[in-house]
């Protein structure tokens, strides 16, 4: 990441910090645009694992982080605590590459 | 305070694996604790490093990193009642907005213990997170990311935010479409494009809503 990108990220992540509490005051965001906004992560969230897990170089693959990210999936699915989550991903990657012949 | 602290130390953790790949991505030390501290959102940071690795364009980073920003405008009004009346200090405190601050703020029921709440958990949440950050980039070159299986540690984080959002039925329903516009769209556009036009799974989330509250 170039400086330039770091700094405009900064600067628009502040002005939506900063938006509600120096602009609005106590007035409420109109009730069609919060819904929006409330969706929003679920959306961004669900594609950085999708194309952070079969991604690669702007190609669909299928390699030992499907496995980890599956396995993570059903401990989050189980209530898991967040670093266990990100521990299971990462130790049943590591487990799969280890493999021999993978 | 102590569950600031706790919050602290989760985030903590986290900020190593960011820091980690920060500097897998190629990122100084400068630049990783730039982003911790200057941007300081976790998920806004690690989607816009996520498509900056992929070789995505500064615009698209920066764009990747501004959708999941944006909740914050949500945040801030709603906590905008309960923080000092001085704009100096408004605008200060605005740097500490953040998932954790703005919860531990709005669980408290009086006005003066929920500002108290809001600065105590932002300012430990950043001390750890800057912390986290600059232990995981020293600790990286020591380590082998694939053999350790570090780079699912992104995706996997990613889950974990996602996790507790699909117990919603509108939210479950956005992640999914989301997803699929994601997968549907790599093989086809520049890094980062998959990511923004997964925002478009918004839709699906909205007829959700829609259907369940005429129900």
């Amino acid at each position: 990441m170039s400086w330039a990108a770091i700094l405009a990220l900064a600067a628009g992540t502040y002005a939506m910090k900063a938006a509600g509490p120096v602009l609005l005051g106590a007035r409420p965001l109109p009730a069609r645009l919060v819904g929006v906004v409330a969706l929003l992560p679920a959306a961004v969230f669900a594609a950085l694992v999708v194309v952070d897990t079969f991604g690669e170089n702007g190609e669909l693959m299928l390699d030992a982080r499907a496995a980890g990210v599956g396995a993570a999936a059903v401990a989050a699915w189980r209530d898991a605590p967040f670093l266990v989550v990100v521990g299971v991903a990462m130790a049943v990657t590591a487990l799969v590459r280890a493999l021999p012949g993978a | 305070m102590r569950q600031a602290i706790a919050m602290a130390v989760a985030v903590g953790a986290v900020g190593i694996a960011f820091g980690a790949l920060a500097a897998d991505g190629g990122l100084s030390l400068a630049k990783a604790l730039a982003l911790s501290g200057l941007v300081y959102g976790g998920s806004a940071q690690l989607a816009a490093l996520g498509v900056a690795v992929e070789g995505g364009s500064g615009g698209a980073s920066v764009a990747a990193g501004l959708l999941l920003s944006a909740r914050n405008v949500a945040f801030g009004v709603a906590l905008a009642a309960l923080l000092p009346r001085r704009l100096g200090r408004r605008l200060a405190a605005s740097q500490l907005v953040i998932d954790q601050s703005a919860a531990a703020a709005l669980a408290q029921p009086r006005r003066d213990r929920a500002w108290r709440a809001f600065w105590l958990t932002g300012l430990w949440v950043l001390a750890l997170w800057l912390a986290g950050t600059a232990a995981g980039w020293a600790l990286t070159g020591a380590i082998d990311i694939e053999t350790y299986g570090i780079d699912a540690a992104i995706p996997a984080l990613f889950l974990a935010l996602l996790a507790p959002r699909m117990r919603n039925p509108a939210e479950a329903a956005t992640a999914l479409a989301g997803g699929a516009i994601a997968l549907a769209l790599v093989p086809f556009t520049a890094p980062g494009i998959p990511i923004l036009a997964a925002s478009a799974g918004v839709v699906a989330g909205l007829v959700v809503a829609r259907r369940r509250t005429r129900a």
